[in-house]
């Protein structure tokens, strides 16, 4: 029986409620709430005025239809009468029904304002609380431009009771954040930053997250609030578990106050004031130090809290970037963390080490755990917890580990989620390229891309081999005959096709030599490709062949044939069919010389910032490509015609914050245009986002048998209580 | 935090010869910020068919799209929270704990029955636990003596029973 002796069951309602459930099918449930919806609106029109409680019954039934997911469009009014009334519960149910369901309409909109500000005026303090509630539900601007200026007021006045001062201060807090213009906080500004030494810690930890958010927006008026957060921390950190009494969660004080707390300080670069630096410094190697501690209590809660605040003040070492013992320190931890037990854990530290890895103090620390990481790549049960090894192992690339980062992720590649393999694609390439020595190790990777995802492939990847190859000569010859060997695969990808049509047909004749990659086989083996590509890629293909002309006289009469056959000069596709037309013509009528010009080689590319960098960054948001990693991929641009060395890295590194978004917007304000030539030329835009961003929409294909048919028979929803004494998150 | 869930686990039929899957029932629905219906509906398919794929014994946290999803599992029930990018995820789970806590304390012995048929007043201790994606107060004693306060404002059982059952 449900809890009825809560007092306020509505009995209607529960009885209702069963009726639903008992219904056996999607028609009968339908047919019963019609049949509801019919008697409330007949009641709702009647002669008889209801009472308070029948309004509050079928409000809230409404309520409950909206919630299994039907649309309810009447009973507003209603509700909006329920506001006026004085008895709570009816007051509560109105506030929970125009909560969920809001309304534009402008009327009740009035209504339901006046009906706020008489609670907010009434002095009492549940009415205020349900009326502060209400706002920060709905937080619309026509209750901002109502409430805006009152609340500060509320939030600050002497006489205001604990519980509505904090209703208060997260009620600003939603208004500030939907509306900022109207919250004007400039006279309230130094007593709500004094609400932090407040003595109810209930008051503390919701003024803590206004002033947080306050603070990012404004932070030179609310600096003040750096020392008092300091001092609150170092009292909860210091404190034995006994002192906060109701604030103590499972042994650990404050742990909410303490983690809002440590947020707040990451608004703010380091204290100037030593004494407050010092005592700050304190208060993280205390949190540091009670990591190592045995637990007080075996419970995951205890851990999970305990943990909390270490990760949030891991976070703030970060974000200081500026003390090394305790970036060490903070790195060590992390690598405990790794092979921990529990999976959460895993998976936290390896996403804190990620920000650490850039920082330039850690970042030879971060690299010691390889490793492990590998391992964790390679071993992990949980995709998450791999994909986030995959993320690290980009991080904490460098030239020490380049060669043996990217061989691991294009292993992992050969069987990672097809979620993630673009993300990876990407970002292989962007280290195979930034930290190859030696190029034809580049050629390598991105041909091994191709071969084991190639689908994934996008423009940009293969775009940027071809580019690096044509401006680099020491890599040319080696490229052609990789790309020979890699397409005589008996099946290779499309994308493999294309690098290899454009690669011979510029510089096949390096490698021509050679009787086994005579001009003729590789025409013939490039042909017998062509019936299998998509018409892009056969485009590119006919311009590859045209130039074969060019560069092996002996091989015009084979091709002419080819082009002159009627499914090329008579092809649907117009863009087909005008190459080989033109080709056609173009070998016949030309001479040697003319044809030579036309058919030059193609010149280096000017330097460009990569766009592989800019598709990654358009991916994953901005922030997840730091700011050293763009200017790197400037710098490496003006590499391709074989730049100087690379010693700015670490300055660079050091310089940016990777914890905080970067200023990314201008650096790649024009996207790079695709080089400008005859092939290739994909039919319609080019740089085209071949991939759409949507997230995975399908589940992973993890979906293993067996986890079908277990729990048969189980009932749909059971009357086990959902707290059992003991059991701790099961591993 | 942007919004917080609770839905069924789904049941898994054997009927005839071929595997039923039902996808499990929406019991709570919490959204912190304005998010169209159509949205809302297509946010919370697509977390629960994320969801109800989950291996045993993985993590608790999951990346989707721009969302940080904490979720576990409390019975018959799934419990899951959407964070932005710079809430911390243990303390999400906690939160996530401390609900259930709450729940039980004023249900006493807590199971998904009760929020089915109580449906408001799971809403009401959100919202004395929760405000606007935050945390509004820590305090189990706290939110407990609210509920209590409010229900004394109530009717009694014999009350209860003489009211109609329409």
């Amino acid at each position: 029986m449900p809890a009825v002796s809560k007092g306020d069951g509505m009995r209607g309602l529960a009885v209702f409620i069963s009726d639903i459930r008992n219904c056996k099918s999607k028609e009968a449930e339908i047919k019963r709430i019609n049949k509801e919806l019919a008697n409330i609106r007949s009641k709702f029109k009647g002669d008889k005025a209801l009472d308070g409680y029948s309004k509050k019954k079928y409000v809230c039934k409404l309520l409950f239809i909206f919630l299994l997911g039907h649309d309810i469009d009447f009973g507003h009014m209603e509700a909006v009468n329920l506001l006026s009334s004085n008895k709570y519960t009816e007051k509560q149910i109105g506030y929970l029904f125009i909560s969920v369901l809001v309304n534009s309409n402008s009327e009740l909109i009035r209504l339901i304002n006046n009906a706020i500000k008489n609670d907010l005026s009434s002095r009492n303090p549940t009415f205020m609380c349900l009326a502060l509630h209400c706002i920060a539900n709905v937080g619309s601007r026509e209750m901002a431009e109502a409430f805006a200026s009152e609340i500060p007021r509320i939030l600050v006045a002497g006489d205001t009771m604990d519980s509505v001062k904090q209703s208060a201060a997260l009620c600003l807090l939603r208004l500030y954040k939907t509306s900022p213009d109207l919250v004007l906080m400039g006279e309230w500004t130094s007593r709500v930053v004094h609400l932090l030494n407040d003595q109810h810690m209930g008051v503390v930890t919701a003024a803590i997250s206004l002033i947080t958010c306050l603070s990012q927006k404004n932070p030179d008026e609310f600096k003040t609030c750096v020392s008092l957060a300091v001092s609150r921390l170092s009292r909860i950190v210091s404190s034995a578990s006994t002192d906060l009494q109701d604030y103590t969660y499972y042994f650990v004080p404050a742990p909410w106050l303490s983690c809002k707390l440590l947020r707040l300080l990451q608004c703010y670069p380091p204290p100037e004031d030593g004494a407050v630096k010092g005592r700050l410094v304190e208060c993280l190697e205390t949190i540091l130090n009670k990591a190592q501690e045995p637990p007080k209590s075996k419970k995951v809660q205890h851990s999970n809290a305990k943990n909390a605040i270490l990760f949030e003040a891991i976070s703030l070492i970060i974000h200081y970037d500026s003390e090394p013992n305790l970036l060490v320190r903070a790195c060590n931890q992390l690598g405990q963390f790794l092979q921990h037990r529990e999976t959460n854990l895993r998976y936290l530290a390896l996403e804190s080490m990620c920000t650490l890895a850039s920082s330039e103090f850690s970042h030879e620390a971060v690299k010691t755990h390889i490793e492990t990481v590998i391992n964790a790549l390679k071993t992990e049960r949980d995709v998450s917890v791999r994909q986030r090894a995959a993320d690290l192992l980009y991080a904490m690339c460098d030239r020490s580990n380049s060669k043996q980062i990217v061989a691991e992720m294009l292993s992992y590649l050969e069987t990672a989620d097809y979620s993630i393999r673009e993300e990876m694609v990407l970002k292989v390439a962007i280290l195979a390229e930034k930290y190859a020595v030696d190029y034809s190790w580049y050629v390598d990777t991105i041909l091994n891309l191709i071969r084991i995802a190639g689908d994934y492939v996008s423009e940009e990847v293969w775009y940027r081999v071809i580019q690096i190859v044509i401006n680099r000569d020491d890599v040319q010859g080696y490229a052609a005959k990789t790309v020979f060997e890699a397409l005589q695969a008996p099946a290779c990808h499309e994308n493999m096709v294309k690098v290899g049509g454009y690669i011979l047909g510029e510089f096949g004749n390096l490698i021509a030599g050679d009787p086994r990659s005579n001009p003729l086989v590789q025409f013939n083996l490039l042909h017998s490709k062509f019936h299998l590509c998509s018409v892009p890629t056969r485009a590119l293909l006919l311009s590859a062949y045209i130039k074969f002309i060019n560069l092996f006289p002996e091989t015009k009469a084979t091709i002419q044939e080819v082009l002159r056959c009627d499914s090329q000069i008579r092809n649907s596709d117009v863009e087909l069919q005008q190459r080989a037309v033109e080709y056609l013509k173009l070998s016949s009528i030309a001479s040697t010389d003319v044809l030579a010009t036309v058919l030059e080689e193609m010149p280096p590319f000017p330097e460009r910032e990569s766009s592989i960098l800019a598709k990654l960054k358009k991916k994953k948001g901005p922030g997840a490509v730091s700011v050293a990693e763009l200017e790197d991929g400037k710098r490496e641009s003006g590499e391709l015609n074989g730049g100087g060395e690379r010693g700015q890295d670490a300055a660079a590194m050091a310089a940016s914050n990777a914890s905080t978004p970067s200023p990314s917007a201008d650096l790649l304000g024009i996207r790079s245009s695709v080089p400008v030539s005859t092939t290739p030329a994909s039919a319609g835009s080019l740089l085209v986002d071949v991939f759409s961003e949507a997230g995975p929409a399908a589940p992973s294909g993890a979906v293993n048998d067996d986890g079908f048919l277990r729990d048969l028979e189980q009932p749909t929803e059971t009357s086990d209580p959902l707290l059992v004494e003991g059991s701790g998150d099961s591993e | 935090m942007r919004t917080l869930c609770g839905s069924s686990a789904a049941n898994q039929q054997l009927e005839r010869s071929w595997v039923r899957l039902r996808q499990g029932k929406l019991r709570l629905q919490k959204w912190f910020v304005p998010v169209s219906e159509r949205e809302k509906k297509k946010v919370v398919s697509d977390m629960m068919m994320l969801l109800l794929f989950r291996q045993p014994r993985t993590c608790n946290f999951l990346q989707w799209k721009d969302l940080k999803i904490v979720y576990k599992r409390y019975a018959s029930l799934y419990f899951c929270a959407g964070l932005e990018d710079q809430d911390n995820e243990l303390l999400a789970l906690e939160v996530l704990h401390r609900y259930v806590e709450l729940l039980d304390k004023y249900f006493g012995n807590v199971c998904e029955l009760d929020i089915i048929f109580n449906f408001e007043k799971a809403y009401f201790i959100l919202d004395e636990f929760l405000m606007g994606g935050e945390v509004l107060e820590t305090s189990k004693f706290a939110v407990n003596v609210s509920m209590e306060q409010a229900d004394t404002l109530q009717e009694t059982v014999e009350e209860y029973m003489s009211k109609p059952a329409y």
